[in-house]
């Protein structure tokens, strides 16, 4: 389903603040892989995410998406591929705009937008029946502006929007962290939920590793921009936090000295 | 009370209400210009509050509606038709600046002040390198004229009507959707497969149409063109939306009815200052009083956010 191929970026090149983020990353994806990504501040998870997106291109190497040789590809056009969630709550929906709006322009992610009107009756009983099992009573404020709801509600509202029109491939860059706990909890049982239901291929980065070893079916662990551990099946299921830690120290010769990874533990 | 005093308080009063009078009847001529400069407003309102972009090329593009009218209709065109021309010579104008904005990365800003600057010479050369061009309502036959008030209401109000209708239907449809959402938050635009350079253009472009369509009835109204007719275009278009906003915004929450209190803000800022010019200001200094006005009602929501951030503040130190 993807094919990163030897990607290499490197941000601000010939400037002292010079950033190799991504150095050499190769990793396939089966139909229906849900794989977890962990790491330290700065290891090349978010731009990794990013360059599947497109959000900005890469210096070599090359990505493929179902068959779709996507390198050159701007943002724009990768989005039918894809369905995205990000750590911030505020960046996946259009906060002026009603939850309908909102959800009208996800259910038309990948097609030509014409002057036809964006909202049917229909669609409208459609979102309703999509929102109430959310759960959250977003079903009755339909015509409620996003920018009113909370961060938990807005992250799983985009959760929505992401895969209401099947992605290939959904994206979510640590989508919890900037929910409380308990939230965080819903929204990632939402995301498993969507993701097992509709056999979604997923990423998830996060910097919980519980979470990391009890969802997905693989992990892999990056640092400096290269992808240095990586499990699937039962020796995924097997991991342990202590694990994970000492992996890490072995192959990267570093203490994953990440005060938010040391604290979910 | 002596006869003399109540004489004294009659005279007083009969020259309030004179002045009373003679505001009233000069109201219709302010009407007038506010619904021509509210249809300018409502092309700000589409470029400054769905884009979030601040367009300087309306300034240029205002003057280029306006002298490509008087040319069209002085050289023989029908006037309808002229008007139309005047519209899609406007959208050109935005296309320009929307090209610099999203294929050369110009800052937008910096993008219209760019294509503000081309349309003088653009404007020069339509007129034939004169500054300013005569169209007379006796000679030529226009749609409406400072001469007939009422008629110049009723014709302008028609055109803010049927604006407003398309505009309406416009942002209701799946691509008026996908340019409201490019203003409200690129990165989501984007995440949904919308093509946000596309979408400034798409914006730009029907905005300095409606620009120039407005310079376009303007110039018919005053009965003439002159190339810095569009000089502080901006300013008087942000005004009127403004004005809008503050007073009508809590009850019209309607998407035409907030183009619609555009050119009512269009419409109470003329009337204001020809309030403002009867109580004694030279009207030169009117372009000051103006920029004045837009700072301090730019200004108020931001003073008022700081306020409740020292209330805050002040309520945690208690």
């Amino acid at each position: 389903m993807l094919k990163v191929n030897n990607v290499y970026k490197t941000f601000n090149k010939g400037t002292v603040n010079e950033k190799r983020a991504l150095n050499g990353v190769d990793l396939e994806l089966k139909a229906g892989d849900f794989v977890t990504i962990i790491g330290g501040n700065g290891a090349g998870k978010s731009t990794l995410l990013n360059s599947i997106c497109g959000v900005f291109t890469v210096d070599r190497g090359s990505i493929v998406i179902d068959g779709v040789d996507v390198t050159k590809l701007p943002e724009h056009k990768r989005a039918k591929y894809l369905g995205r969630v990000f750590q911030d709550p505020m960046m996946g929906t259009a906060a002026d705009m009603w939850i309908e709006e909102n959800m009208s322009l996800a259910l038309r992610r990948g097609k030509v937008r014409g002057l036809k009107w964006a909202i049917t009756n229909k669609e409208r009983a459609m979102y309703k029946e999509m929102l109430s099992h959310l759960g959250l009573g977003l079903e009755n404020r339909l015509s409620s502006k996003v920018g009113l709801l909370s961060g938990g509600q807005r992250q799983a509202l985009t959760l929505l929007m992401a895969v209401m029109q099947k992605p290939k491939l959904l994206l979510l860059d640590e989508h919890t962290a900037a929910l409380d706990p308990k939230t965080a909890e819903t929204v990632l049982s939402l995301s498993e939920k969507f993701i097992a239901e509709e056999s979604l291929t997923a990423m998830m980065i996060t910097h919980n590793m519980n979470d990391a070893i009890t969802h997905g079916n693989r992990l892999i662990m990056m640092n400096d921009g290269k992808i240095i551990y990586s499990a699937s099946g039962e020796e995924k299921k097997k991991l342990t936090v202590d694990d994970l830690l000492k992996k890490f120290a072995d192959l990267s010769g570093s203490a994953l000295a990440n005060d938010r990874m040391l604290l979910s533990k | 009370m002596s006869p003399s005093k109540t004489h004294c308080i009659f005279i007083l009063s009969s020259r309030k209400v004179n002045i009373m009078l003679s505001f009233i009847s000069s109201l219709p001529g302010p009407i007038a210009q506010g619904i021509i400069w509210g249809i300018m407003a409502m092309g700000v309102y589409v470029t400054f509050r769905i884009l979030d972009i601040a367009d300087l090329t309306v300034d240029g593009s205002m003057a280029t509606g306006g002298v490509t009218l008087v040319m069209l209709v002085t050289g023989g065109m029908h006037v309808g038709l002229a008007v139309l021309i005047a519209f899609l010579v406007g959208c050109l104008a935005g296309l320009i600046t929307g090209i610099f904005h999203t294929k050369f990365g110009i800052p937008a800003i910096l993008a219209g002040i760019l294509t503000q600057l081309m349309l003088y010479s653009v404007n020069l050369r339509i007129t034939g390198q004169r500054a300013n061009v005569p169209m007379s309502v006796d000679k030529y036959n226009i749609l409406l004229s400072l001469r007939n008030l009422t008629g110049a209401i009723i014709v302008s109000a028609i055109f803010a009507g049927a604006i407003i209708a398309v505009m309406y239907w416009f942002f209701g449809t799946e691509l008026g959707h996908s340019l409201r959402a490019t203003g409200c938050n690129q990165n989501m635009a984007r995440a949904n497969g919308i093509n946000t350079d596309t979408n400034k253009i798409i914006g730009l472009i029907l905005s300095n149409g409606m620009v120039a369509l407005s310079g376009a009835l303007l110039a018919q109204y005053q009965g003439f063109a002159d190339v810095n007719m569009g000089r502080g275009a901006i300013v008087i278009g942000l005004a009127a939306v403004i004005i809008g906003e503050v007073l009508l915004g809590k009850i019209f929450k309607n998407f035409a009815l907030k183009l619609l209190s555009a050119v009512i803000g269009g419409i109470i800022y003329y009337i204001v200052i020809t309030l403002v010019l009867q109580a004694g200001l030279n009207a030169n200094d009117l372009k000051m009083f103006s920029a004045l006005v837009v700072a301090v009602f730019l200004g108020i929501p931001y003073w008022q956010r700081q306020i409740a951030a020292k209330r805050a503040a002040k309520e945690v130190d208690g």
